[in-house]
């Protein structure tokens, strides 16, 4: 048996490597020794053991084991009596993993997620509940919490939150004779960047490249403009491509937008040639590396207001297990980790934003520049929220893919979005 | 002397062709064992399990790293699968319709000609002009062999290293490529965010890291080739036009032949370049078989396993019947 287990393992290696074998996975069968969670290629060493190692998966690969991170890790685990065995991926591998590991019966016994792929898994029966676990998140802020709610049950903690908004150049604005203040809304935004334009510096720059990052950043002009994702080309979601189209065709925004990621999008701004950028709470620490004065704002609505922004930020979960004795210290450590101190200090080093209002006001205290963050944060509004769920994943490709179209010239905004809601009601259905 | 330059090619051909070569070898091997039979008494029991022991290695690496995953690619796409059962299994069996699925997708007609439009133009350019380049240093002059070896460096690089510093030269706004044609009095071209340019800015550069390749397989191919033959026709008053088209061409087929196909695999495959360089973006506008299978696999927030395995498959099917197209030749060659 053991035997056999090991060379499925063998097998599912093989299967990762196969350079055509686009969606590699290995059949549903468990370890029979559910206890061996250790085996598995990325987790290590492990033994299930009261009090043996526990293993956490997060996506901060930038963070090593000298980190604040990696040592308030092995903190918790201390506190809980047991070693930690922490693992740092990507966060685009981040699902396949753990979906892998699932397969396998070896998920980590704490995963820490991007918000939107929470639903997803929890679907996919990958993550346990709340109610099962006896996790608190009373303290939560609902429009974050939300992220992480799939019929009515809770499926992680969040352990911070970020989300967009335009920085922009005070010296290039005051150049161009452009009061920051007057930017209410998107006439006034528009206006600004003719003026930023025609005195020969660049207007705005975010990005829209084809991948999740391109609608998490148009998102907050689409529900700025009053559009509901359900209804993709409803007049308002049109307006708000429009929006976009006209800035790239009268050169308010540059052509690269379509190429951009969120960090080329910055550094793009970080050149000092751009009057706005889009982007997000974790560019705070490169703004003040910047060597440019700069200012934030909320993203306007159509009509004036702050439009509502996606919540980004992870989800700290726990993966079901076969052991479930195993959950008692699960928690505890999840706990630890989202308690207000702890959620303090790792907030500080990601740059988020705390997901409960205590914690929040401390950061305030201690750092007036996140004032105009947190007010974006309790405007911002959850991606899977509106009931969507496992849905807006697939709403969100065909979405990008307007984006694309649009800005590129292959197709109006009206064609494209058409186009998007047509796949994206026959992939929901 | 025809004969034996033939001979020499197809000497040159078996080192070079490797699926063949290894068919002859096993083959080879096979024969060998019973003619070595003389020699020690109880040896035909000895040799067998000998051989077998040598095979094993080999085969239990083949059905484990070839043979099971594409087993469990094509029943991938087969099957219908959710995320739910993926981890939990009992995704039911839906015979062909992932194929159906990916068929009548929006994005299959467009990711085809790409897939075929980037492969095609690739292969020819790279081909030729690594052929050029495999005439020019065939010739010896001072610094060839330096010069030939700054030729390998696009070899050298890693992917990522050469399709970001691509990306980098070819974007619209910043890009080293667009400020030489402001230069020029041209104007700027959206090499990656237009859609009638980002499948050429792929092809471009990935006709740039193929080169290599094709010269160093053409030029060794034409090493091969003894200069008495030249020698002859040049006393036989053949120019060098003709020189290249009736002796180098000819005698450089089989090589060329194996160049090609290789070329054709790796080529069919490329997903690296197009996906740092493009995404196969703006709006799969030069998305390939091989982006749109890591898309639908990897590439959205809710991995669809089944579709993308299926377009993995299509993609295996074409290499495949390529390979195939490229055996019969050779089969015909040799009997001829």
């Amino acid at each position: 048996m053991k035997a056999q287990s090991i060379a499925r393992r063998i097998a599912c290696l093989g299967l990762a490597v196969a350079a055509t074998a686009a969606a590699a996975g290995c059949s549903a069968s468990k370890s029979s020794t559910a206890g061996d969670t250790g085996t598995g290629a990325s987790t290590g060493g492990g033994s299930s053991a009261a009090g043996g190692t526990f293993t956490i998966w997060d996506p901060y690969p930038q963070f090593d084991n000298s980190s604040a991170w990696s040592q308030l890790l092995t903190k918790c685990g201390t506190d809980a009596g047991v070693s930690i065995k922490r693992t740092g991926f990507d966060t685009t591998d981040l699902t396949t993993k753990v979906l892998l590991a699932a397969q396998q019966g070896n998920a980590p016994d704490v995963l820490i997620v991007d918000n939107p792929v929470v639903s997803t898994l929890a679907d996919g029966g990958v993550l346990t509940d709340t109610g099962t676990t006896k996790l608190d998140t009373s303290t939560i802020s609902p429009n974050l919490l939300a992220a992480g709610q799939l019929g009515g049950k809770t499926y992680g903690v969040p352990i911070g939150a970020n989300t967009l908004a335009l920085y922009y150049n005070k010296a290039i604005l005051s150049a161009a004779g452009v009061d920051a203040a007057s930017v209410k809304d998107w006439p006034s935004l528009t206006a600004a960047l003719a003026k930023v334009t025609a005195a020969g510096k660049k207007g705005i720059t975010f990005s829209a490249i084809g991948t999740e990052e391109g609608s998490f950043q148009f998102l907050p002009w689409f529900w700025g403009s009053g559009a509901n994702l359900k209804q993709l080309d409803s007049p308002q979601g049109i307006s708000a491509l429009s929006l976009w189209t006209d800035w790239l065709k009268k050169g308010y925004a540059p052509n690269s937008v379509i190429n951009n990621t969120q960090t080329t999008s910055w550094q793009e701004f970080a050149t000092g040639q751009y009057a706005f950028a889009e982007n997000g709470t974790w560019q705070l620490a490169n703004a003040k590396k910047a060597g440019f004065d700069y200012g934030i704002l909320p993203i306007p609505a159509v009509a004036g207001g702050t439009a509502a922004a996606p919540t980004g930020g992870e989800f700290v979960t726990i993966p079901v297990q076969d052991k479930t004795d195993r959950y008692t210290t699960s928690q505890k450590l999840v706990a630890c980790l989202t308690s207000a101190d702890n959620a303090l200090a790792t907030d500080t080093t990601l740059s988020y934003v705390a997901a409960t209002k205590d914690v929040q006001a401390k950061q305030v205290a201690a750092n007036p520049d996140l004032k105009p963050w947190v007010d974006a944060v309790a405007a911002a509004k959850g991606r899977t929220s509106d009931d969507l769920g496992t849905k807006y994943p697939k709403i969100s490709q065909p979405l990008w893919t307007a984006v694309q179209t649009a800005l590129s010239g292959s197709g109006s905004p009206q064609a494209a979005l058409k186009t998007a809601q047509t796949a994206a009601a026959a992939a929901i259905k | 002397m025809n004969s034996s330059t033939q001979a020499g090619a197809r000497s040159a051909l078996k080192r070079s062709v490797l699926p063949q070569g290894s068919v002859r070898g096993a083959r080879g091997a096979a024969q060998a064992a019973p003619r070595r039979a003389p020699a020690p008494r109880s040896g035909t029991r000895t040799t067998n399990w000998a051989g077998w022991a040598f095979l094993a290695p080999v085969t239990i690496y083949l059905l484990a790293f070839y043979a099971y995953p594409m087993y469990r690619n094509v029943e991938l796409s087969l099957r219908h699968y959710t995320v739910r059962s993926f981890v939990h299994g009992g995704a039911p069996f839906t015979g062909l319709d992932n194929y159906r699925k990916v068929l009548s997708d929006p994005a299959f007609g467009p990711a085809l000609t790409h897939t075929l439009v980037f492969t095609g133009v690739s292969i020819l350019c790279q081909f030729w002009i690594g052929m050029g380049l495999a005439v020019f240093f065939s010739r010896n002059f001072r610094l060839s062999a330096t010069l030939r070896a700054l030729f390998l460096v696009p070899w050298l690089l890693p992917l990522i290293v050469s399709a970001s510093t691509w990306s980098w030269m070819l974007n619209s706004d910043s890009g080293v490529v667009n400020h030489v044609l402001h230069g020029l009095g041209i104007a700027p071209v959206d090499w990656l965010t237009s859609p009638t340019w980002a499948l050429a800015s792929v092809t471009i550069a990935n006709i740039w890291i193929g080169i290599p390749f094709n010269l160093v397989m053409l030029y060794s191919g034409i090493q091969t080739i003894p200069s008495d033959v030249y020698e002859a026709a040049e006393l036989d008053g053949a120019t060098a036009w003709q020189r290249f088209w009736k002796v180098t061409f000819p005698l450089l087929r089989p090589v060329a032949a194996i160049t090609l196909l290789l070329g054709l695999v790796y080529t069919l495959k490329v997903f690296d370049i197009i996906w740092i360089m493009t995404k196969g973006g703006p709006a799969g506008s030069s998305a390939t078989f091989a982006t749109w299978s890591y898309q639908l696999g990897f590439g959205n927030l809710l991995p669809e396993f089944g579709p993308g395995a299926a377009v993995g498959n299509l993609l295996v099917v074409m290499a495949l019947a390529f390979g195939l197209i490229y055996v019969r030749a050779q089969r015909k060659q040799r009997e001829a």
